[in-house]
C-alpha cells in the first residue's frame, strides 16, 4: 500500500543510555524501508537515561509493527506514538539570511510578527530563532524566504505527552 | 557480594569464574590473538568446563546451537576477533531466526586500537547487531560479571536468542578487582509479560464453538516445556495438533491426534485440515511464510488465533481474532481451566479419510530412494534417536518420514535454512546428551560446508552417525529449477563429490559406509548403530533426481498444494525464496 507514506509519526522513546541503543533502534526503521525525518536525544530525567523523540515517514500499515519492535528493544524502557492532540509538540529553527540595512527593517517585521528572535545581526546577515509547534516554524520559513536564506537548521519535534501522562 | 578470590585476578579469569556460575559445562571454540588471555584462563583457572576444539568457527557457533537446542540450556562460543568473529555470524543469525539461547564471545583488538583498522579489528559489535538478541562490547573489565550474568539471562529467557559478548584483549588481561555477583541492570528488558486470564477466557470460549479446530504447535511448545500440557490439551478438546518442523516433538508424531508437520513440504492431510479447520489456534509458533503460503489465503473464512510470548509476532504476518502473550506453558495451564470435549467426531472422521487417502509416500521402482533409508532408519531407531539435518531435500524428507515422539529430538535450521548446520548442530546435541544417539541427516551438499568438523567428532570421541543423502546435486534448488524453470540445470551439478566412506575413513577414529541397495539398508545402518568409538559416515546413494513432495509453490495458497509432480508447466513462484 502507498497510501500515506509521507505523513510524519512521532514516536517518544524513552532508552537506557548504553552505547549502540540509536544504532539499533536506527537499524529496526532503515530494515523496514522507513525514512528517519527528525531526532532529537537529550539525557532524561535521570542521567542513566535518554529521551529520543523520534519523527519517521513510511508504511503506516507497518508503523505498529515497528513500535512493538523498537519497544522490544533490551535497552528501550518505552515506544509510544503520541497523536499530536495529546501532546504538547515544539520545536526550534535557526535561519541565517543574507540581508544589509535596506531590507533589515522588513526583515524585523517578519520576525516581530512570528516571535521570532533575532540571536546573531551582522552588516550583511542576520540569524533568526524560531520556536513554537512544527506548523508555525513552517510558515515562519515560508515567509522568511523571499530573503536569501543561505542556512537552515532545525531541531526536529520534541514533544511531551499532556496532563500527568507518561511521554 | 563476593569478594573473596578476586585478588591478582585477570578480567579473563573473572569470566571463566562468571560462566561457572552460569553452569556453563562446555565452550565450543578456536583460539586467536585476542582470545589468548581467555583461553589461557581456561588452565589457570583450572575450571571444569571443557572446551571442544572445533576445526572452523561457524561450526562452534552450530555446535553451540545444536547443544542449546538438545538441552534447553545456553550454547557457549569462544572465539578470537576479525576473521574469526565474523566466522560466527551465520551460526548466531540461525539461532536469532530459531530463537536459541547462545551467548558468543569474541575477542577484540585492545581498546586504543579499536577504530583504527588494528590487525584482526572487526566491528563485531556492529556488524551482529541485525541479527542478535543483544549484545555487549565491554570496556570495563569490573563490567565482566554484570554483562555475562545479564547476556546468559537475556539469552534464555523470554523468547531465547543469541547474544554477543566483545572483549578487547587489554580488558581480558586487565586485572579485575570487581564483584563476582553483581546485581543486573536491565530495567528496558521484560521476558516474562503477565498472563492475562480473560484473553485466555475469550479464547476457551471461541474453542467451544468448533466443530473443526486445528492447533499449530510451533517451537516455543518445546522452548517452555510444554510438550505435555499440549498433549492434554489436545485429548482433552478433542482436537488435532499439527506442527511446524521446529515444532515437531510437541506432540508424538505417533500420536492419533497428530498431522505431522504443515506447510510447504508438510503432510497433505495436515495442509487439507488446515484448509477446511473452522478454527486455528497458534501456540508458539509465528505463522512462518513457509506454513502459510499465501498471507491473506490463510485460514481466511476461520477463527485465527495467536498464542505467543513475544509481542511483536501478534498480527505480524496474519491478522488474529484473538491472541494471548504469554509463555505457552502458563497459557495452556490457564486454558486447561476452561475448556472440554468439543464435538469434534465427524472432523476426527474426516481426516482419517485424509491420512488414509493421503498417505506420505514414494515410488520404489528406480535407484536408491532417500525416503525408503529414512524410513528404515525411523523404523529401526522407533524415532528413540536425536535427528539433525542440513537444508534442502533430504531435510524436508527427514522431516516427513523420521516421526518425532519426544520434545527436542528434531533439530533443524528452520527460519535461515543454513547449509552446512546439520552435521556441527549433531556434534554439539551429542555433547550435550552424551547418552542418546544422534543422526544427522544430511545432503552432499550442506555436508561438505562443514565436514572439517569431522575431527572434532573423532577428537571427542563422538559416535555422531552421519548420514549423507548423496544426490550428486545440490537437489532442492535443482528440483525448483526443474518444475519452475522448463528443467534448467544452472549450477546445481556436484560434480567430483568425494568418496565419503573413504574420506570419512581416514580420520582417525572415524568409519565410513556406503548404502547403494535398497536391499542393504538395514544391514549397512546396524553396522553403523553398532559403531560407537568415534562418528561414523554413512554416504547413501540415492536416485538423483527425486523430487519432495508434497509441494506448495511459495506464495500460493495452502489449497493449491501438489501431491505429485504435475505434468504441466507450472509458473514461477511468488513467494519469499
Ligand atoms: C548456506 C546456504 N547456501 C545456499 C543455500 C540454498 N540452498 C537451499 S537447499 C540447497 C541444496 C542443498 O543441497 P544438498 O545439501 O545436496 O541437499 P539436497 O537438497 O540435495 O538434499 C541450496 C543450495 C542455503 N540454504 N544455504
Ligand atoms: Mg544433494
Amino acid at each position: 500500500m502507498t497510501t500515506n507514506n509521507n505523513k510524519i509519526h512521532t514516536l517518544s522513546v524513552y532508552v537506557s543510555n548504553r552505547p549502540g541503543v540509536l544504532a539499533r533502534i536506527a537499524q529496526v526503521f532503515a530494515r523496514r524501508g522507513f525514512n528517519i525525518e527528525s531526532l532529537v536525544v537529550s539525557p532524561g530525567k535521570d542521567g542513566k537515561f535518554s529521551r529520543m523523540t523520534i519523527g519517521v515517514s513510511g508504511n503506516p500499515d507497518m508503523l505498529q509493527q515497528i513500535v512493538k519492535q523498537v519497544g522490544k528493544l533490551i535497552d528501550v524502557l518505552s515506544c509510544i506514538e503520541h497523536p499530536e492532540t495529546d501532546a504538547v509538540v515544539r520545536e526550534l529553527a535557526l535561519v541565517k539570511i543574507l540581508c544589509g540595512p535596506e531590507r533589515r527593517t522588513e526583515a524585523l517585521q517578519l520576525v516581530d510578527h512570528f516571535n521570532c528572535k533575532t540571536v546573531d545581526l551582522t552588516d550583511k546577515s542576520m540569524v533568526i530563532m524560531s520556536t513554537g509547534a512544527s506548523e508555525k516554524v513552517n510558515a515562519f520559513l515560508d515567509m522568511v524566504r523571499t530573503f536569501d536564506v543561505v542556512e537552515l537548521v532545525r531541531t526536529g519535534k520534541v514533544l511531551m505527552a499532556r496532563g500527568d501522562r507518561a511521554t | 557480594m563476593t569478594q573473596q578470590n578476586t585478588q591478582s585476578m585477570e578480567g579473563a579469569q573473572a569470566l571463566v569464574k562468571c560462566l561457572e556460575r552460569q553452569g556453563v559445562e562446555y565452550i565450543f571454540g578456536l583460539p586467536g590473538g585476542s582470545a589468548i588471555p581467555m583461553y589461557d584462563a581456561l588452565i589457570t583457572t583450572g575450571t571444569k568446563i571443557k572446551l571442544i576444539l572445533t576445526r572452523h568457527e561457524q561450526g562452534a557457533s552450530h555446535m553451540a546451537d545444536g547443544y542449546a537446542r538438545a538441552t534447553g540450556k545456553p550454547g557457549v562460543v569462544l572465539v578470537t576477533s576479525g576473521p574469526a568473529a565474523t566466522n560466527t555470524i551465520t551460526g548466531i543469525m540461525t539461532a536469532q531466526m530459531d530463537s536459541v539461547p547462545m551467548v558468543v564471545i569474541t575477542g577484540q583488538t585492545i581498546s586504543s586500537m579499536i577504530g583504527k583498522d588494528a590487525f584482526q579489528e572487526a566491528d563485531v559489535f556492529g556488524i551482529s547487531m541485525p541479527v542478535v538478541k543483544h549484545s555487549y562490547l565491554i570496556k570495563d573489565t569490573n563490567d565482566i560479571p554484570r554483562v555475562v550474568k545479564e547476556a546468559f539471562h537475556i539469552a534464555s529467557t523470554g523468547r531465547p536468542g543469541p547474544v554477543v559478548i566483545d572483549i578487547p584483549k587489554d580488558i581480558s588481561a586487565g586485572p579485575f578487582t570487581g564483584a563476582l555477583d553483581p546485581v543486573m541492570d536491565l530495567p528496558g528488558y521484560r521476558p516474562d509479560p503477565k498472563l492475562d486470564p480473560e484473553r485466555v477466557k475469550e479464547i476457551s470460549q471461541a474453542l467451544a464453538k468448533s466443530r473443526r479446530p486445528v492447533i499449530l504447535a510451533g517451537h516455543g511448545v518445546l522452548i517452555s516445556k510444554a510438550a505435555p500440557q499440549l498433549q492434554r490439551l489436545a485429548e482433552t478438546l478433542n482436537a488435532p495438533v499439527t506442527t511446524t518442523m521446529l515444532g515437531k516433538g510437541a506432540i508424538p508424531e505417533t500420536h492419533p491426534l497428530s498431522l505431522g508437520m504443515l506447510g510447504m513440504h508438510g503432510t497433505a492431510y495436515a495442509n487439507k485440515a488446515v484448509v477446511e479447520c473452522d478454527l486455528i489456534m497458534s501456540i508458539g509458533s509465528r505463522f512462518d511464510d513457509r506454513i502459510i503460503g499465501q498471507a491473506d489465503r490463510f485460514c481466511r473464512d476461520a477463527v485465527r488465533i495467536h498464542i505467543d510470548i513475544d509481542e511483536t509476532e501478534i498480527n505480524k504476518m496474519i491478522n488474529v481474532h484473538h491472541h494471548c502473550i504469554g509463555d505457552a506453558r502458563e497459557v495452556i495451564e490457564e486454558m486447561l481451566k476452561h475448556v472440554g470435549p468439543l464435538d469434534t467426531d465427524d472432523w476426527l472422521q474426516r481426516i482419517a479419510q485424509f491420512k488414509k487417502r493421503y498417505p506420505l509416500r514414494y515410488g520404489k521402482q528406480g535407484g536408491l530412494k532417500a525416503q525408503q533409508v529414512l524410513d528404515e532408519l525411523y523404523k529401526m531407531t522407533e524415532g528413540k534417536a536425536i535427528i539433525t539435518t542440513d537444508v534442502g531435500q533430504h531435510q524436508m524428507w527427514a522431516a516427513q518420514f523420521l516421526k518425532t515422539v519426544r520434545p527436542d529430538d528434531f533439530i533443524s535450521s528452520g527460519g535461515a535454512g543454513t547449509m552446512g548446520y546439520g552435521f556441527p548442530a549433531a556434534i554439539g546435541a551429542q555433547v550435550g546428551r552424551p547418552e542418546e544417539a544422534v543422526w544427522a541427516i544430511v545432503g552432499d551438499g550442506g555436508f561438505q560446508m562443514t565436514l572439517c568438523e569431522l575431527a572434532t567428532a573423532c577428537v571427542q570421541k563422538l559416535p555422531v552417525k552421519v548420514l549423507v543423502i548423496n544426490n550428486h546435486y545440490l537437489g532442492m534448488v535443482r528440483q525448483w529449477q526443474e518444475l519452475f524453470y522448463d528443467d534448467r540445470e544452472s549450477g546445481v551439478d556436484l560434480e567430483n563429490n568425494p568418496d565419503f566412506a573413504k574420506l570419512a575413513a581416514s580420520y582417525p577414529g572415524a568409519r565410513g559406509f556406503t548404502i547403494k541397495r535398497a536391499a542393504d539398508i538395514r544391514k549397512i545402518l546396524k553396522r553403523a548403530m553398532e559403531y560407537n568409538d568415534g562418528p561414523c559416515v554413512i554416504n547413501a546413494e540415492c536416485e538423483k533426481t527425486e523430487n519432495v513432495f508434497p509441494m506448495i509453490p511459495a506464495g500460493r495458497p495452502i489449497e493449491d498444494m501438489l501431491i505429485e509432480r504435475p505434468r504441466q508447466k507450472m509458473e514461477k513462484p511468488t513467494g519469499s525464496t
